[in-house]
């Protein structure tokens, strides 16, 4: 061992830094693990291990009841739908305040500085389209619930305004950073805003503005299964109230539904995606 | 025939892209025909004068130190399972994702399909049903929703790890493998090395992700900021529904500014 430490070419050249940052782990890892309450043994207490194990068992056979099968269908289908819907609505939303916040369809950043009136428009849209985005659709669906009442319009709404956000955000985004000299050229012109648009602008992106909606669609399916445990309707809100009443059996089969459905539109999105370009 | 009178390209049978569009429209009106939303009582008075005294309510946000205190630890927790969350994710995604890549042409990779098809599974159930689940077993507490963001990240990680270790330049293991140094040598000192950059940047990616879905999953009694929202809702308490939510909308706002800084100083 002294020979080791005493021959240089045999001494770990990183020592002190791998000490330095395994210390540094440490001493971050220990208020997280308190923090967080990190007490996996409480899996092991024997009354735990029983409800669990009993929960666990009930998973098998899952239930597979037609009148269950049916009412999980209409749920799943429910779960598309309050996606779709919320997608809509969302495109509603977002179209217009992109063609408004987007700085490539500015007729007075022609010619120098954009105006501070147009500027300032486009910066509260751009401000009201992150402060729709940063409240997650789980909250917004809460607040909904309160106020339009348990059932899918809660959910349709709270992924409208969500979605709205980060369509909006995303588009404008992609307005502006690809190539914009025919939009410019035409407005130069005389071209209206529309027609600069439509002529310019959306030929130019339409590919990949279609693609990463069909990629949200995909994620609100995925958002309008978790909203029903909040009661926003759909397969969430089953689950939840078989969870409630610990038939495992009723989990399990929700579970997979769920899963085959994710799968589905996982498939369906990469295949629209691929006809698409 | 003159060469500009080509049939409309939109008018075509296998106009794809009509088709989309068709599909689309037809799902988006079947969804509202059988949702039954009742938009009319959506829209009416009743429902705007509700709308309005929930909004009016929210905009006094109670500011009392000790609440804040308590916001500022429930923030710390969120914050804590998020971070231990992404820590143990990128651990057990790793410790998958090298039974899940064939990682050079002659490796059998008998495991791969196995492991896959459990990434996929933790993958497809969200953190907030892993977080329902768990809390049978763990009880209500930050302890189930770190469970549950590991779970469903390390579906997540697993995954990408595995492509970048298959789809990592192959030079330096190859050269330890043709001298006979065995897999486990290659993977720590050639195939890690290699794609460790790449790994550290998903999980930072993660965890950006994972702080929102952190502030969120104590809605269904995952700990943190949710929870605190959650109760508070349920009592009916507005001025701190109203602070929590402002909370929460600081935490994600910050991170995301963070992460907007941080990818642009790095992309300098």
């Amino acid at each position: 061992m002294v020979s080791l430490a005493s021959d240089p070419s045999l001494r770990d050249p990183a020592w002190t830094r791998r000490v330095a940052w395994v210390s540094l782990a440490l001493v971050l890892l220990i208020p997280a693990l308190i923090a967080t309450e990190f007490k996996p043994w409480i899996f092991f207490n024997a009354d735990n291990l029983k409800v669990t194990s009993r929960f666990i068992g009930d998973f098998f056979p899952p239930e597979i009841g037609a009148e269950f099968l049916r009412m999980v269908m209409v749920e799943a289908w429910r779960t598309i739908a309050i996606a779709s819907a919320g997608m809509a609505l969302a495109l509603v939303v977002a179209i217009p305040m992109t063609l408004a916040a987007t700085s490539v369809l500015s007729v007075s950043s022609l010619s120098g500085r954009m105006h501070a009136l147009p500027f300032g428009i486009r910066q509260a849209l751009r401000w009201i389209l992150i402060l729709l985005r940063s409240i997650p659709e789980l909250v917004w669906a809460l607040v909904f619930v309160r106020v339009v009442g348990l059932g899918p319009a809660a959910g349709v709404l709270a992924i409208g305004l969500t979605y709205a956000g980060m369509l909006g955000k995303v588009y404008s985004e992609i307005l502006e950073s690809g190539d914009t000299h025919a939009t410019t050229t035409l407005l130069r012109n005389g071209g209206g805003r529309l027609q600069a648009f439509f002529f310019g602008l959306l030929p130019q992106n339409a590919t990949e503005l279609t693609s990463y909606t069909v990629y949200r669609w995909e994620c609100a399916i995925r958002s309008s299964a978790v909203l029903g445990f909040v009661g926003a309707g759909g397969l969430g809100q089953q689950m939840d109230a078989s969870m409630k009443m610990f038939n495992g059996g009723e989990v399990a089969t929700i579970l997979l539904v769920f899963m085959a459905l994710v799968g589905l539109a996982d498939l369906l999105s990469a295949w629209l995606r691929r006809v698409i370009q | 025939m003159r060469p500009d009178a080509r049939p409309n390209p939109w008018l075509r049978w296998d106009c794809s892209v009509c088709w989309v569009t068709v599909g689309l429209a037809v799902l988006v009106v079947a969804s509202f025909w059988s949702l039954d939303l009742q938009l009319g009582r959506l829209f009416s008075m009743d429902s705007a004068k509700r709308m309005g005294r929930f909004f009016g309510e929210l905009l006094s946000p109670n500011i009392d130190p000790k609440f804040l205190t308590k916001l500022a630890v429930a923030s710390v927790e969120t914050l804590a399972m998020s971070a231990l969350g992404t820590l143990l994710a990128a651990v057990f995604g790793l410790m998958l994702a090298v039974p899940a890549s064939k990682s050079h042409r002659d490796d059998p990779a008998r495991w791969r399909w196995i492991t896959r098809l459990v990434l996929n599974a933790l993958r497809s159930i969200p953190e907030l049903v892993w977080a329902a689940l768990i809390l049978i077993s763990a009880g209500l507490g930050p302890f189930a929703g770190t469970l549950a963001l590991a779970l469903h990240t390390t579906g997540v990680l697993g995954r990408l790890f595995s492509e970048s270790i298959e789809n990592a330049p192959q030079g330096a293991a190859y050269a330890l493998r043709i001298q006979g140094i065995a897999e486990g040598r290659i993977f720590l000192f050639a195939t890690l090395p290699t794609v460790l950059p790449q790994l550290l940047s998903y999980t930072l990616y993660r965890w950006e992700n994972n702080i929102r879905a952190a502030a969120v999953l104590g809605v269904v009694g995952g700990g943190g900021l949710g929870q605190m929202l959650a109760f508070h809702m349920g009592l009916f308490q507005m001025q701190e529904t109203s602070s929590i939510l402002i909370a929460m909308i600081i935490l994600v706002v910050l991170v995301d500014s963070l992460s907007y800084l941080s990818r642009r100083l790095m992309s300098r």
